[in-house]
């Protein structure tokens, strides 16, 4: 049966070469934990991505109850963290994966710098996964206001701040994130948002292709 | 349409790609060492390293909920504190040349020449060596960054008074209460609203609803101060027959 409709659809779409693409190729041995234990490092990349699907499928989980507004943002989180069945367990997985996220692509940065695996040809993925990492950065940072609680505002106020101190283009980067030249309010609640929903994934996604299509493209570095 | 399976299509407007490359993967042989195919074997591996590090995940999720602190309010006092990965930069920005008239070294000029060297580190290090013995200005300087946000983390850590910042976010219920009843009224007649406030829900002072004393430890608190000396003794001034009158008054505070 399976068997049937893919033959179904690859007569019409001749989908075998872009299996061939993502998944038909050889893993070298010394990236491979079964064969050398120090291996692992080379799994970092693969649990950032791994910690991605996580913080997307929970945060769209979190978004069928979270209301991005003043007067009730800080309730829906309360409510999600207290009533919500398993809700507690949804918002801490987003929560904690935040954090590991970050410390995931920490390692996998460590690993292809001492690894020397940015070096030609790869300068252009190291790019692009500098790139990840200022996003994830930035989608950390704009999560932290949604709960809309006391060190959600607070912090917020000093990291706009931080901001606006950028020469030149500070003011507009203020305004722009804070939807008001002196309010961190109901304007800068909206727009944290937006970024944290749609701009930065956006954004993540398409980096995050380019950082795959080349992987594949160029294969793993070789052994040190 | 000469790949794949020599497909036509209606209508066809495709331009005819006769010069590409075969897509056949190569043989296994033609690989050195032990290689293994990604589907299913490698990914097969993948996956139970996933498995692993997803328990540790969920225990950590379980063992600690995510916290919430009380809704926000720009009226009240608040010295925040930023998500641990950014505790470097905000220990960094308490340095006097990293702040005040220096701030924008602190928050601007040094984080923005560590992310651009980072971005361009392959222009950066452009010798063919990949060991990072064989290159060793980059891994210094790599390891001298590691060291330096390592120690101003710690730093910050250790700085920080843990217990205050706790505190000074932690949701408040508010408890209903009778302004007119005796309790209430020797309790304003007192020094005491000066630092809890005229709703009990702290100033200077911590809140006093749902402390989960007793009347007698309240009074013990009143009379020699708090077991931390934030609150120091002998601030009671009123009559004993008042103070029990407080006392009772703030134990009852409890919401449901």
């Amino acid at each position: 049966m399976l068997n049937k409709i893919y033959d179904w659809v690859d007569e019409r779409l001749d989908i075998t070469p872009i299996w061939r693409d993502i998944a038909d190729h050889e893993v070298p041995e010394h990236v491979n934990p079964a064969h050398h234990f120090s291996a692992f490092v080379y799994c970092f990349g693969g649990l950032t991505f791994f910690i991605t699907v996580i913080q997307i499928l929970s945060g769209m989980f979190l978004t069928m109850y979270y209301v991005p507004d003043v007067e009730n943002a800080w309730k829906s989180v309360y409510y999600l963290q207290n009533e919500v069945a398993f809700g507690e367990i949804v918002r801490g997985m987003h929560h904690w994966g935040a954090s590991l996220v970050i410390v995931m692509m920490f390692l996998h940065t460590l690993r292809v710098f001492f690894t020397g695996s940015y070096k030609k040809p790869r300068e252009l993925n190291w790019m692009v996964g500098v790139g990840i990492f200022g996003v994830m950065i930035g989608l950390g940072f704009t999560g932290y206001l949604l709960p809309w609680d006391m060190k959600a505002l607070f912090a917020t106020k000093v990291g706009i701040e931080i901001a606006a101190s950028v020469p030149f283009i500070g003011q507009m980067i203020k305004v722009l994130l804070a939807g008001d030249a002196t309010i961190i309010g109901a304007q800068t609640l909206t727009r944290f948002f937006a970024i944290h929903v749609f701009f930065l994934p956006a954004v993540l996604f398409g980096l995050l292709a380019a950082h795959f299509i080349m992987i594949r493209r160029q294969g793993v570095s070789g052994p040190l | 349409m000469h790949r794949g399976k020599g497909m036509k299509f209606v209508g066809d407007s495709r331009i005819k790609a006769n010069h590409r490359m075969p897509n056949v993967p190569k043989d296994y042989s033609e690989y050195p060492g032990k290689t293994e195919a990604f589907w299913p074997n490698f990914l097969l591996k993948e996956w139970m390293v996933g498995a692993v590090f997803l328990i540790g995940y969920l225990l950590l999720t379980v063992a600690h909920p995510s916290p919430l602190e009380g809704p926000a309010d720009p009226t009240k006092p608040y010295t925040p504190l930023p998500d641990w990965y950014f505790l470097f930069i905000y220990q960094l920005l308490k340095y006097t040349y990293a702040s005040g008239p220096y701030n924008v070294i602190g928050a601007i000029v040094m984080p923005g020449i560590a992310f651009m060297a980072l971005l361009l580190m392959p222009f950066l290090d452009t010798t063919p060596e990949r060991k990072p013995s064989k290159r060793p200005l980059p891994t210094a300087f790599m390891m001298l960054t590691l060291a330096s946000m390592f120690y101003l983390t710690w730093e910050s850590v250790v700085n920080h008074d843990w217990v205050a910042g706790k505190a000074q976010g932690a949701i408040v219920h508010e408890v209903e209460f009778d302004k007119e009843s005796e309790g209430y009224q020797a309790y304003s007649a007192s020094s005491c609203i000066g630092c809890h406030g005229g709703d009990l829900t702290g100033g200077a002072g911590p809140g006093l609803t749902n402390t989960g004393l007793t009347a007698d430890e309240i009074k013990n608190i009143a009379i020699n101060g708090s077991e931390s000396g934030a609150m120091p003794a002998g601030l009671w001034q009123g009559t004993d027959e008042d103070l029990q009158k407080v006392a009772e008054f703030i134990e009852s505070l409890k919401s449901e």
